[in-house]
């Protein structure tokens, strides 16, 4: 049998933007709670000491799918990146609002603090905001004429979007609440575990009308949820959805720490899945498929040799960092 | 409104964007191997100040080392957004290799940054060594690869070309180890070092000027005038070997940086002038006779091609390349004879005691950074009017967007940059305008002394 690199890099860059958006997902969701926390109470100094050691790592995973999109499927980013190309530069403006808080915030006075705590609760708000435009106009489709984009300058502005962008504020502030449940105690846990009812309830209801939505964006993903076998999927993840919303709720109510965070990962997990089934075959809806975008099988397997053993490695020392830095964030943590 | 197109607004940004980028990773390539060395000198001879210095730099470090990574990932996507069709094209080369850089890179800096900054009570202090040493490795990893890019854009090879009008890669090792690469490894690891040798170099010799007697300060000044002393004449080397290789691969460009028009046996060396493509020739020269063709061809009268010998539509802004050239080079050579200068008072017992020789060094401190600028415009403006030497143009690699819109993200960067990185450069002088505080322990007494714990960090703007 013939390797399918295509597909199996497919499959790894899929993963990529899924750790990213798992991990990113809730320092970025940090930020969107941030002016939420009194400013006098010393929890935001908390809330961002408890991703201040990782966020970077974080953030990596989005320079991989990015830069893996460029060596695996050239075409793709090519034709992505001139598509989406105010809410990919908003996003990073946004990145920058929120990345250069981490140090500036710890260099000034109390007084002036709360300027650098908005450039970080800003740029989250933007970075999440125009990943959701991303992906509700990728979901929309993108049209390609010779290998290049053709369609208007402002097709990523649409209702569709704008509401998949709301969504994912939502869904990353959930994440970040869950983390902020798992990693605080106190006042402050009181705090954000009622937040994580609010925003899980938010989500679970903006995921809804999405799911709802894309099927009649186009016959393709309507035939894919509504007909043959793939209905099977259409009633089985609406199932683990209740699933993980139940753990949620219940693990909330329960004063569980641990267990919120992860079931919001489920959803996520889940939401994810779907969209995978949605776009699967194609790269890029609606006509650009995973073979078509990719680049030959010498840069496919160049990196791969590289990938199956890199990645491996940089699980482990992930791992070890997220170890290091276990436990509940206290007042004095790191040095800052 | 202004008659500028949409190609030259996109490389406006990307010019803006890297060079602003440039500026971070310079420094940490140089600071993050110089907090390696403290930390095992520390670990070598468990002497304080070593520590000390180690922290104060540490959070130097963490600020500039964010802006660096803030500014890359806006690099990671400008490819794309900016280049979308030399992006298609040459993907399946550069992509792999810059693939690599988040792999190798990227991950082991990001993943061993958290324990370096925050990790020092929480592992023991060798794990935490190992994690300083990582974070170095990260930044040179980082610089082999996007090298390796630059470079095969510069002199492409190990290639073939496939129906679609792609480059694809034939050869991996002719691709990776391209001619110009170990030149541009070793030229731009240098000038990293260089650039952070005089601006720890600046900072102890202000604090000299304060106090001579500062031992912190001794510490940083005579560790960086070692390096200024004994890195600057390999830098010289350095960059004349890369000289050589480019006649060799891309004699328009040194033609350019020469300013020769006309192909001439025993060339003369312009110092300055004022190069006109118009009129193909450089205006008010003041040149030696053949030292040029010495320095190229190493004999008085060897024959050196000028800018006549290429179609003119091929010519780089000469103007501009001349002068950046010449700008890193002069500032080159005051490097040495800085380098020279301090060696001759190490000689003679006066290192800290010289203050013209300190004054001298703190004005030097941002040298290095207007240096490596310059450096990178020679390259990049040389290697115009092509992305890929020779083969792909500048004005066939431009993605398809609109002048409104590259304009408007263009001023949107250019003030969210001046404002945020000038601020954190700001903030990054302010920390090296205080001199470094005592070892953590003694800190973390007197802040219990003066009952500061708990009120996390007003006072220790320093950061145990
Ligand atoms: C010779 C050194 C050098 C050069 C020429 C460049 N970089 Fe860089 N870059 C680094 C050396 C570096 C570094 C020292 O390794 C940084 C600084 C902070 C960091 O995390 O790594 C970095 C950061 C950095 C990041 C952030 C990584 C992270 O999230 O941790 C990205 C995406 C890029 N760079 C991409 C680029 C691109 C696309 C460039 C060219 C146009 C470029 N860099 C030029
Ligand atoms: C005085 C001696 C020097 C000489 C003869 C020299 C020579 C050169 C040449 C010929 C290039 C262009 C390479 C090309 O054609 O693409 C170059 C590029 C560059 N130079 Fe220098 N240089 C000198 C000093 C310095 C110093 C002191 C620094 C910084 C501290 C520096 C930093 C750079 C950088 C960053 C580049 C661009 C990257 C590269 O192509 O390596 N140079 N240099
Ligand atoms: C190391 C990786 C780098 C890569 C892969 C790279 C690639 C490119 C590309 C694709 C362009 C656009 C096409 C063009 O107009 O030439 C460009 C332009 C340019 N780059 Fe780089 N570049 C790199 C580093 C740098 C750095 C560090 C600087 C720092 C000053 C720099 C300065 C420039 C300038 C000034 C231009 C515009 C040239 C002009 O318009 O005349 N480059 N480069």
């Amino acid at each position: 049998m013939e390797i399918d690199l295509p597909l199996i890099w497919a499959a790894l860059i899929a993963f990529a933007i899924l750790a990213y958006v798992s991990l990113d997902g809730f320092d970025l969701g940090i930020g969107a709670l941030f002016l939420l926390a009194p400013e006098k109470s010393g929890h935001r100094d908390i809330m961002m000491n408890s991703v201040a050691p990782i966020w970077d790592g974080n953030e990596t995973w989005l320079v991989l799918g990015g830069g893996g999109l460029l060596a695996v499927f050239p075409l793709a980013y090519s034709v992505v990146l001139p598509a989406l190309y105010m809410p990919i530069i908003a996003m990073l403006l946004g990145l920058i609002f929120r990345g250069v808080a981490f140090e500036f915030r710890w260099r000034v006075s109390r007084k002036n603090r709360v300027w650098w705590d908005w450039s970080f609760a800003f740029g989250s708000l933007l970075a999440a905001f125009a990943q959701g435009v991303c992906l509700g106009t990728l979901i929309q489709g993108i049209e390609i004429v010779d290998r290049s984009y053709a369609g208007g300058r402002l097709d990523w502005l649409t209702p569709f979007s704008i509401l998949t962008g709301i969504s994912l504020i939502f869904g990353y502030a959930l994440l970040g609440a869950t983390w902020l449940v798992m990693k605080t105690e106190g006042e402050l846990q009181h705090m954000v575990r009622k937040y994580a009812v609010i925003t899980g309830l938010i989500t679970l209801g903006l995921v809804g009308v999405v799911s709802i939505a894309t099927p009649f964006l186009d016959a393709e993903y309507h035939y894919r949820w509504f007909e043959g076998a793939n209905l099977v999927y259409s009633i089985v993840v609406p199932f683990l959805m209740a699933g993980c919303a139940a753990v949620l709720f219940y693990g909330l109510k329960q004063k569980k720490d641990i267990r919120p965070f992860f079931a919001a990962h489920g959803i996520f997990l889940l939401c994810y899945i779907g969209i995978g089934i949605s776009f699967y075959p194609r790269m890029i809806p609606p006509d650009l498929t995973i073979w078509q975008a990719a680049a030959p099988d010498k840069s496919l397997g160049f990196l791969l040799v590289g990938a199956a053993f890199l990645i491996p490695i940089i699980l482990c020392y992930t791992a070890y960092s997220y170890w290091v830095f276990r436990g509940k964030v206290g007042e004095n943590e790191g040095y800052h | 409104m202004f008659d500028i197109s949409a190609l030259d607004l996109a490389r406006i940004q990307f010019a803006f964007t890297v060079s602003f980028h440039i500026i971070f990773p310079a420094f940490s390539i140089g600071l993050a191997s110089y907090l390696a060395v403290l930390e095992g000198l520390w670990l070598w001879k468990k002497e304080d100040r070593y520590m000390e210095v180690f922290n104060y730099w540490k959070t130097i470090f963490a600020v500039g080392f964010g802006m660096g990574v803030v500014s890359g990932v806006v690099m990671a996507y400008q490819f794309g957004t900016n280049w979308s069709v030399f992006s298609d094209k040459a993907g399946p080369v550069i992509g792999p290799l810059m693939g690599y850089e988040v792999l190798s890179a990227f991950f082991l800096e990001a993943g061993f940054l958290g324990i370096m900054l925050f990790g020092q009570k929480r592992v023991g202090p060798k794990l935490h060594f190992t994690a300083t040493f990582m974070v170095a490795v990260g930044t040179l990893f980082s610089a082999f690869w996007i090298l390796s890019v630059n470079s095969w854009m510069q002199t492409p090879a190990g290639h073939a070309m496939n129906a679609q009008g792609q480059f694809i890669p034939d050869d991996w090792i002719a691709v990776i180890f391209n001619p110009s690469f170990p030149y541009r490894l070793v030229h731009m690891v240098l000038a990293a070092y260089l650039t952070t040798a005089f601006v720890v170099g600046a900072v102890g010799a202000y604090h000299l000027l304060k106090n001579k007697a500062n031992a912190h300060a001794r510490l940083m000044f005579s560790m960086a005038m070692w390096m200024a002393a004994l890195v600057t004449p390999l830098q010289i080397l350095a960059g004349d070997q890369h000289g050589l290789n480019t006649l060799e691969h891309q004699p328009a460009k040194i033609a350019a940086i020469e300013g020769h028009y006309e192909n001439v046996t025993g060339a003369p060396l312009i110092l300055f002038g004022i190069p006109d493509n118009e009129k193909a020739e450089v205006l008010y020269p003041i040149s030696v006779p053949k030292l040029g063709s010495l320095i190229l061809t190493h004999s008085w009268d060897g024959e050196l091609q000028g800018l006549e010998s290429f179609p003119k539509e091929d010519w780089p802004n000469t103007f501009l390349i001349f002068w950046t050239f010449r700008i890193m080079v002069g500032i080159g050579f005051i490097m040495l004879a800085i380098g020279f200068w301090s060696l001759l008072r190490r000689y003679q017992g006066r290192l800290y005691e010289d203050r013209w020789l300190a004054r001298a060094v703190t004005l030097a401190g941002p040298s290095g950074f207007i240096a490596v600028l310059c450096g990178w415009v020679t390259t990049e403006a040389g290697r115009q009017p092509w992305t890929i030497y020779g083969l792909l143009r500048t004005s066939e690699s431009a993605s398809p967007l609109v002048a409104a819109e590259v304009g408007t993200t263009l001023l949107a960067f250019i003030v969210v940059y001046f404002t945020l990185f000038g601020v954190g450069v700001y903030y990054m002088l302010r920390l090296m305008a205080k001199t470094p505080e005592k070892t953590p322990e003694k800190m973390e007494t007197l802040k219990r002394a003066v009952g500061m714990v708990g009120a996390s960090s007003n006072i220790d703007e320093s950061r145990t």
